[in-house]
C-alpha cells in the first residue's frame, strides 16, 4: 500500500483499488457480523464467543487435514461438531441463565470465549497454523483494477452464504418462526413456537457460519488466536448497521472495510499508521451520535 | 466494628507478619486491581453503563502521572497522581459523551473503541513515553515529604492508604444524592428523567468519577507495583479482567470489588497449585496453562449460573444464615 502512482489518472485508479480491496475485506467482516446478528435477534445474547468459535473451528479443520483427512470430510466433521457445540451451549449455559439481565449473559459469553480458546489449544496445541484453501493470493486484473483473487473468492463465498441465509429466513417455515422469535419472544411463544428449539437452531447455524468465517479468515491470516480479535472488528460493523438487522450487517461491513482501508492509506500518513485498529470504532461512535440505532436498526420505544 | 478490625489488620497486623513477596506479589496488585474494579463498578454496577475501556483509562492515568512528574519540576508525587487521575477523568468524559444517545450493547462497543484508541495513542506518540525506544516508561521514585517509598512494605502501606480513602469516599458518594441518581438511572432511565434527574449529566459524572478511579489505579500500577510499564499492560484483557472482578464480586457493591479481585487473582494461583498436586509435573506447562484457561472459563460460567449477583451477595446470605443458625426460622 506504500506505492503511490503519479498523475491524476493513477491517483484515481489507486483510490478505486483501495476502495475495492476494502469492500472485499468488508464482506468478510459482514460474515462475522452476521453471526452476531443472528444470535442477538433470536435470543438477545451478545455472543462474545463468536471469535473463539471461529478460531476453534478453523483450528480443528487444519489439524484434521494434517491428520490425513480430505478437506471435505474434515469440513463435514467439524460442521457437525460446531452445530452440536451450538446446541450444547444453548442447553448448558443459556437455559440456566434465562431471565437474567443481559449483562450476566454477556459475561457468560466472555467466559465461554475463554473456555473455547483454551479448549482449542488444549486439543490441537497452541502454535499458529497455516491454512491453504487452494486459492492463491495473487492479484488479477478486473477492468483495469488489480484485485486479490483470494479476496474475490472470499467475498463470493460470503455473499453466497448471506444470500442462502436470506432465503432460509424468508422462505422456510423455520426461518419465519425464527423471525417471529426475533420480533417478540412472548408473542412467538403464545402462538406455539418452541423457543428452546429455535435457540438451538440459531446457535447451530451460528456454529456453521463460524466455521466458514473461521476458514476464510484463517486462510487469510493464519490460524492463530488473533482470529478472536478479528471477530471484535465485527462490532463496529454491528453498530453501524444496527444490532438487529441482517442487511445492516452487510452494508455496515462494506462501510467499515472500505473506510478503514481508505483511512489507513490516506490518513495513516498524516497521523501515523496502525489506525485500522480503532478507526472503525471511532467512525461508528460518531455515526451513533447521529443515528443511535444504526443504519437499519429498529428504534427502541421507551416505556415506563 | 468489623470494618475497624479489618483496617487494624490491614494496617498493623499484616505489615508485622508479611514478607516482601506477599506485599509486592499479591497484596499491592490486589489492592490496585480492587481500586480499578471499584472505578468500573461505580459506572457499571451503580450507574448501569457497561464499559470495556477501564484498562485504557488506567493506561491514561499511568502515562499522565509519568509525564506530569517528569515535566513539572518539584511537583509533589501525590499531586501528580491526582492530576493524572483527572486527566483520565477528562478522557473518560470524552468517550462518555457517546452515552448521550446510546446504551447497552452499543455502549459496550463504543467503550471497546475507547480501549483501542487509548492504547494506540499511548503507543504511537513518542512524546508520551519521553521518546523511550521500546515505548516503556520507568516510573520515578515515590518520595513524599522526604520519605522514600522504596520497600515493598512502604509501597503497600501507601497503596493501602489511598485505596482505603477512595473506597470510603466511593461508599459515601453512593449513599448520597449522586449515588441515588445513578441507581435511578440504572434501574430505569426514562423514569429517572421523569422525576427530574438529568440523565445525561448523571451518566457523564459517573464516567468522570469512574475514570478518575481507574486513572488513579493505573498511576499506582506504574509507580507502586511494576515500576516500568508499557501501554500493552493496559490492553483489552486487563479490561476484561477488571470486568470479571466486578461481575464475580457483585455489581453495585463496594465490598464486592475486593472479593472479586481477590477471587480472580487467587484463582490461577490456586489452580496451578491444585494442578501440580494432582498430576505432578507429568504434564507439559502449555497443557496445564490451557487446562487452567478452560477451568477458569467454566468456573466463571458456573458462578454466573449459581449466583448471578456475585460473591458480595453470597457473603450477605451467608451472614444472614449464620445469624439465624442453628434455628433458621
Amino acid at each position: 500500500m506504500q506505492r503511490r502512482a503519479g498523475g491524476v489518472g493513477g491517483t484515481v485508479g489507486f483510490f478505486v483499488e483501495v476502495l475495492l480491496a476494502g469492500l472485499l475485506a468488508g464482506v468478510m467482516y459482514s460474515l462475522v457480523a452476521l453471526c452476531f446478528v443472528l444470535i442477538y435477534k433470536a435470543s438477545g445474547v451478545f455472543n462474545f464467543a463468536q471469535g473463539a468459535m471461529m478460531f476453534f473451528a478453523a483450528l480443528s479443520v487444519v489439524n484434521l487435514i494434517a491428520a490425513g483427512m480430505p478437506f471435505w470430510v474434515a469440513f463435514v466433521v467439524v460442521l457437525a461438531v460446531m452445530v452440536l457445540a451450538g446446541v450444547a451451549i444453548e442447553r448448558l449455559i443459556l437455559r440456566p441463565l434465562t431471565n437474567q439481565p443481559s449483562m450476566t449473559l454477556f459475561m457468560a459469553m466472555i467466559g465461554l470465549s475463554i473456555m473455547i480458546e483454551g479448549l482449542g489449544q488444549l486439543v490441537w496445541g497452541s502454535r499458529p497454523f497455516g491454512l491453504e484453501l487452494g486459492i492463491k493470493d495473487i492479484p488479477v486484473d478486473v477492468g483495469g483494477v488489480r484485485l486479490s483473487q483470494f479476496d474475490l473468492f472470499a467475498a463470493l463465498v460470503a455473499g453466497a452464504l448471506v444470500a442462502l441465509l436470506g432465503l432460509f429466513f424468508s422462505r422456510t417455515a423455520t426461518g419465519r418462526a425464527l423471525r417471529a422469535v426475533a420480533d417478540d419472544h412472548q408473542a412467538a411463544m403464545s402462538i406455539g413456537i418452541p423457543l428452546p428449539r429455535m435457540w438451538r437452531i440459531v446457535w447451530g447455524i451460528a456454529g456453521a457460519v463460524a466455521l466458514i468465517a473461521g476458514l476464510l479468515w484463517g486462510a487469510r491470516m493464519g490460524v492463530q488466536s488473533g482470529l478472536i480479535v478479528v471477530a471484535l472488528k465485527a462490532l463496529p460493523v454491528l453498530i453501524l448497521g444496527g444490532f438487529t438487522s441482517v442487511a445492516g450487517a452487510i452494508v455496515g461491513g462494506l462501510i467499515v472495510g472500505a473506510s478503514e482501508k481508505l483511512a489507513e492509506v490516506y490518513l495513516g500518513g498524516v497521523i501515523g499508521g496502525g489506525i485500522e485498529n480503532w478507526f472503525p470504532y471511532v467512525l461508528a461512535m460518531l455515526f451513533l451520535l447521529v443515528r443511535p440505532n444504526g443504519l437499519f436498526g429498529e428504534p427502541r420505544i421507551e416505556r415506563i | 466494628m468489623a470494618f475497624l478490625a479489618l483496617l487494624v489488620a490491614a494496617f498493623v497486623a499484616i505489615p508485622l507478619v508479611g514478607n516482601d513477596y506477599l506485599f509486592s506479589g499479591l497484596l499491592i496488585p490486589f489492592l490496585i486491581l480492587s481500586l480499578a474494579a471499584l472505578g468500573l463498578n461505580l459506572l457499571t454496577g451503580y450507574a448501569g453503563q457497561i464499559s470495556l475501556g477501564s484498562a485504557g483509562f488506567m493506561g491514561v492515568g499511568a502515562f499522565a502521572a509519568y509525564n506530569f512528574i517528569l515535566r513539572i519540576e518539584g511537583l509533589p508525587i501525590l499531586a501528580g497522581f491526582v492530576l493524572a487521575a483527572l486527566c483520565a477523568a477528562i478522557v473518560g468524559v470524552l468517550f462518555g459523551l457517546c452515552c448521550y444517545r446510546i446504551k447497552d450493547f452499543y455502549l459496550i462497543v463504543a467503550t471497546l473503541g475507547s480501549q483501542f484508541t487509548t492504547e494506540w495513542v499511548l503507543t504511537k506518540f513518542g512524546w508520551l513515553t519521553n521518546y523511550s525506544d521500546s515505548g516503556v516508561i520507568t516510573a520515578q521514585k515515590i518520595v513524599i515529604l522526604n520519605v522514600v517509598f522504596d520497600t515493598p512494605l512502604r509501597r503497600y502501606l501507601l497503596v493501602l492508604a489511598i485505596v482505603t480513602l477512595m473506597a470510603l469516599a466511593a461508599k459515601n458518594m453512593m449513599r448520597g444524592a449522586f449515588g441515588r441518581k445513578c441507581m435511578a438511572v440504572r434501574d430505569m432511565d426514562v423514569a429517572a428523567s421523569v422525576i427530574g434527574i438529568n440523565v445525561f449529566r448523571t451518566k457523564l459524572i459517573a464516567f468522570a468519577v469512574s475514570s478518575f478511579y481507574c486513572g488513579m489505579a493505573g498511576a499506582l500500577w506504574a509507580y507502586a507495583y511494576v515500576g516500568t510499564v508499557e501501554p500493552q499492560a493496559f490492553d483489552l484483557d486487563r479490561s476484561l479482567q477488571i470486568l470479571f472482578m466486578v461481575i464475580i464480586g457483585g455489581m453495585g457493591s463496594i465490598l464486592g470489588n475486593f472479593l472479586g479481585a481477590a477471587f480472580i487473582m487467587m484463582l490461577p494461583i490456586l489452580m496451578s497449585v491444585a494442578g501440580s498436586l494432582v498430576v505432578g509435573h507429568a504434564l507439559d506447562e502449555g497443557v496445564i496453562a490451557n487446562v487452567e484457561q478452560v477451568a477458569f472459563g467454566a468456573l466463571i460460567i458456573w458462578l454466573l449460573i449459581v449466583e448471578p449477583r456475585g460473591l458480595a451477595r453470597l457473603w450477605q446470605t451467608g451472614k444472614e444464615k449464620l445469624r439465624l443458625w442453628p434455628f433458621p426460622w
